[in-house]
């Protein structure tokens, strides 16, 4: 069973998922980071995109 | 006057980005007014408001980016729409310069980066639970920067979480630390052996800068955000996180920040407290707070307590609170600036950044000096007042106070033209992600403001902590020496500044009651 | 079981795919074609909304099969309903641009071995006034009549001595070769040269049909295109049935409509209005000459090839003006944005052997708005033009916002 103190041994990995300032800072100080350049799901539409957060991989028949 | 529109369809750039575009196109010369945003029906709003909704600019869509200039002629908005075109584009040609292509999911940006294990998430509110509910079930753990989460979401996503061991931050969780690395607004401060559990961002930021300044550091500081302790939430990330804390051989100590639990939250709570098997440091500032010891857990009703509290019991020493760090002095400077004041002069005014900051202040106030209103809850028909500038209705539209000062400076300047303000009680936060020279970026307003009070027959003092390091981009001892060059009197931490305030406004009975009786 | 796992199965079923050339005979047998039907690109469309090249070769097939003497006579039976039009998509088949198919036209056969199921598509006719263009001239009806006479027969009988040609692994090697099987198929069409001719010259004892089908075949870059068609559909074929899955199995497009079908939501189309292609033009034309795009050929990018393979083929990103290999990398990567996974078979070595980017999935595409890329030829507007230049084109993202939406009132989201 994973543990939230399994991460405290590990590097961080960190993948950034909108404001890209915080990738900067991490990037300056040497911090492994890939920052995703996000745009609203379905465009910005709101029903669209709650459908889609629905659909997830973890969701099913 | 001239109006200018520049579209650039399907571009996005994050809010914070583009507000960085507005302030440089701002400051070009000739440019009266500009706008830089994403075209959705508010921001269109915000553009009407302003003056800006050119016709290009309504039949922009939400993915669309609008660049929007008034100036006193073409030229200079032409120059402003080419400076902005390639500061939006600057970004991408860097990038792929480097030859990297940058992901636009979190799946395709778990597949290039191997092992990835957290995800930092602060895109806008509405989109924010889904992306995090993805991260966890990829089994990332996450630290929720974005705020304007439902609490229906925040409770289905922590269970999610403890269901898979993993951290949800937040919602709203603007600072953390882990495995050694500063995330979101963050000091910088060495390794050590104290281990927090936040629910707020700035009040975080002051317990890890002042332990930093007593020589010690973090192990691992877990934001759980500021519902955590609510019922619905129940503490779930609070728990998860103390268990971790109590089982990291690296946390010899844990601090407790925030404020007081839900009734039905504080005995689970506090029974996981106790069991820990670590000295416990409580920070839950309420009006109701005890401070004091019963076995490993100690109680205090400051963030500066919460540091000298861990600092003591880490070197094994006896740990006393003080109102001020140098007594005598305090005493003499509050002195001065009472007896400079004018007729009338009896008002603190405090500006802050730091929500946390600024409830912490109203605390350490209102006991003093009676009643104290502002935007913290409650009207108040008080001459005091406590704004808290980031809260939500005051950010709308625009950067969050830690990054653009320029609401602090129209609001001191108002408190420099208010007969009845006293004393001008300020937050600088420092720290990565903060702007590049908080202090300066308020000194002028401030000298104006005293200079305006002493032009009228009055003297405005100025009061104000600076939350941060020396080790911080920004340079604890440079911010400290900018705000003294403009005329403030810089203490410890917010909590003396705050005492320091209400002694001026107060009065002798006011100062006696911090000054006289040193242990509380 | 979850989306992820449907998808997964999905996928699988996919690229395990093992599609061989068994053979070369008349549509009619192989697709079961009446005397009345004519087989089109894309998605269903009525004879009205049919672009005038896809018009003028349905009328060029009905004067080929002899179903009426000239093109009003013609005219009037499609319009009356005596002849009708049906996706080749419908009839196991997938044809290029205008894509028509009628009874007596050889086809060729390609088995999915490891399913057993077929798809087919016709003899590519070369270049030029062709009927995929919408020529409709004597010259085509010519042409069509010795693929029937001669160089389907011929085909046939050399793949029956064969016992069948691997197409998966031919189509490897073509792709190691430079070869993204849609633009560029010039690789693959000299292997298949290679593999096949011994075996002409073996069956076949007419010394002068083997040296006209070896002209034919060498003279043709883009013979293997429609092999490469039928090889992708009858991989994608059999993922219609997998439940669950928001993978698309069909990419097609008739020069009016782009449909698209989605692996858990089987036959269904969701189509809009197709793009019109970007690209660089022959001398002489321009996009104002250009024809909506057309053509079955979509299904090459549907498992993984064609745009999605661009960084294998550098040389064909040129096709929409200055481009390099950096651009043509660009592409391939943002097409992995939107797909399930990379393919174990297809692999670049200009990207450190990476497997293409395979398995395109509904949701990505409506998260991200990153619309399938497909590299094609454009046609003249004006029927008998032919081939007026190549470029590349959008999958229209209205069809995966539809197919989404049907997605999620299947699974009871909404």
């Amino acid at each position: 069973m994973a543990e939230i103190r399994d991460l405290f041994g590990l590097e961080l990995r960190v993948v950034n998922v909108g404001l890209e300032s915080f990738a900067a800072v991490l990037d300056s100080l040497g911090v492994t980071v890939l920052h995703v350049q996000w745009v609203p799901p379905a465009g910005g539409d709101p029903e669209r995109a709650r459908r889609l957060a629905l659909l997830d991989d973890e969701d099913g028949t | 006057m001239i109006v200018r529109t520049l579209i650039k369809r399907s571009f996005y750039q994050d809010s914070v980005a583009l507000m960085g575009v507005a302030r440089e196109l701002r400051g070009g010369a000739g440019i009266q007014e500009a706008a830089a945003l994403m075209g959705t029906p508010a921001n269109r709003e915000l553009m009407e408001q302003a003056g800006l909704l050119t016709a290009e600019a309504a039949a922009a869509g939400p993915n669309d980016l609008v660049v929007v200039v008034r100036a006193d002629s073409e030229t200079a908005a032409d120059r402003a729409l080419a400076r902005a075109e390639s500061l939006l584009t600057e970004r991408r040609r860097r990038v792929e310069a480097a030859g990297r292509r940058l992901p636009r999911t979190l799946d395709s940006a778990r597949r290039q980066l191997d092992g990835a294990n957290l995800a930092l998430i602060s895109v806008p509110g509405p989109f924010a639970a889904a992306e995090a509910r993805k991260a966890l079930h990829r089994g990332l753990h996450v630290m929720l920067f974005s705020d304007n989460v439902t609490l229906e979401d925040e409770v289905a996503l922590k269970r999610l979480a403890v269901e898979r061991g993993l951290l949800l931050m937040g919602p709203d969780c603007g600072t953390a630390y882990l495995n050694g690395v500063p995330l979101g607004f963050a000091n910088a401060v060495p390794r050590g052996r104290v281990g927090l559990v936040a629910a707020s961002g700035t009040g975080l930021q002051q317990v890890v800068s002042l332990l930093a300044a007593g020589g010690e550091g973090v192990s691992q500081a877990i934001g759980v955000g500021g519902r955590d302790m609510s019922e619905p939430v129940g503490a779930a990330m609070t728990l998860a996180a103390l268990d971790a804390l109590g089982g990291d051989p690296g946390t010899e100590l844990v601090v407790v920040v925030g404020k007081p639990p839900a009734p039905t939250v504080r005995a689970r709570v506090e029974a996981r407290l106790r069991t820990l098997g670590k000295p416990v440091v409580v920070a839950m500032l309420g009006r109701d707070v005890i401070p004091g010891r019963d076995g490993s857990l100690h109680t205090v009703t400051s963030l500066e307590d919460a540091a000298a509290a861990a600092l003591a019991l880490l070197a094994r020493r006896e740990h006393r609170t003080h109102s001020f760090a140098g007594v005598e002095d305090a005493a003499r400077r509050i002195a001065e600036r009472r007896h400079a004041l004018a007729a009338g002069q009896i008002a603190v005014h405090g500006l802050f950044a730091g929500g946390t900051l600024a409830y912490e202040a109203l605390l350490i106030l209102e006991p003093l000096l009676g009643a104290v209103g502002g935007n913290l809850g409650g009207s108040v028909a008080s001459p005091h007042r406590i704004l808290d500038l980031g809260a939500d209705d005051l950010t709308r539209g625009r950067a969050h106070p830690m990054l653009d000062a320029t609401l602090r400076a129209e609001e001191i300047a108002r408190a420099g033209k208010d007969p009845d303000v006293a004393v001008l009680l300020v937050d600088v936060v420092l720290g990565h992600g903060a702007a590049a020279d908080p202090a300066g970026d308020i000194a002028p307003a401030l000298e104006a403001a005293q200079a305006n009070a002493r032009a009228n027959g009055r003297r405005l003092a100025v009061v104000a902590s600076v939350v941060g390091t020396s080790a911080d981009p920004q340079g604890l001892g440079r911010q400290v020496a900018r705000l003294e060059s403009a005329g403030a009197w810089v203490l410890a931490s917010n909590a003396q500044a705050a005492r320091a305030a209400a002694g001026i406004a107060g009065g002798p009975r006011v100062t006696e009651a911090l000054l006289g009786g040193a242990a509380r | 079981m979850t989306i992820g796992e449907a998808n997964g199965r999905a996928l699988d079923r996919l690229t395990s795919a093992q599609p061989v050339l068994m053979d070369c005979v008349p549509a009619r047998a192989a697709l079961g074609l009446d005397e009345r039907t004519v087989l089109h690109s894309g998605p269903p469309l009525p004879w009205e909304r049919a672009s005038p090249p896809v018009q003028a070769a349905v009328l060029c097939a009905i004067r080929y099969e002899g179903w009426a003497a000239d093109d009003a006579a013609g005219r009037r039976l499609v319009e009356s309903g005596r002849v009708s039009l049906k996706p080749c998509h419908h009839a196991g088949a997938a044809g290029p641009m205008t894509g028509i198919i009628t009874a007596s036209m050889p086809v060729f056969v390609v088995e999915n071995r490891p399913l057993g199921n077929r798809a087919h598509a016709t003899v590519n006719e070369g270049l030029g006034k062709v009927l995929r263009f919408g020529a409709n001239d004597a010259s085509v009806i010519a042409r069509l009549g010795w693929l029937a006479r001669e160089a389907g027969p011929v085909l046939g009988v050399a793949l029956r001595e064969a016992g069948g040609l691997d197409l998966r692994a031919l189509m490897a090697q073509a792709i190691r070769m430079g070869d993204e099987m849609h633009q560029r198929n010039i690789a693959a069409s000299a292997l298949l040269a290679r593999a096949l001719l011994p075996h002409v010259a073996r069956a076949v004892p007419d010394t002068g049909a083997v040296a006209r089908i070896a002209d034919f075949i060498a003279g043709n870059d883009q013979f293997f295109l429609n092999l490469a068609m039928a090889a992708a559909k009858a991989a994608a074929d059999p993922c219609l049935e997998i439940l669950g899955s928001t993978m698309v199995a069909t990419m097609a497009r008739n020069g009016t409509d782009f449909g698209v079908r989605v692996a858990g939501l089987g036959d269904r189309w969701f189509t809009a209005p197709v793009n019109t292609p970007e690209g660089l033009y022959f001398p002489g034309f321009t996009a104002a000459d250009a024809n909506p795009d057309m053509g079955d050929s979509a299904i090459v990018e549907t498992v993984g090839l064609g745009a999605f393979a661009m960084a294998a083929s550098p040389a064909v990103v040129r096709f929409v003006g200055a481009g390099g290999f950096r651009d043509a990398v660009r592409v391939t990567e943002e097409m992995a944005e939107i797909t399930l996974g990379e393919h174990p078979h297809f692999r670049m070595p200009n990207l450190d052997d990476r497997g293409v980017p395979v398995g395109i999935d509904i949701r990505k595409v409506v998260e991200t708005g990153v619309t399938p890329l497909i590299n094609t030829g454009i046609a003249g507007r004006t029927p008998g033009t032919g081939q007026i230049g190549a470029g590349m084109v959008r999958a229209p993202l209205a069809c995966f916002e539809q197919a989404l939406d049907a997605f999620a009132r299947l699974q009871g989201v909404a």
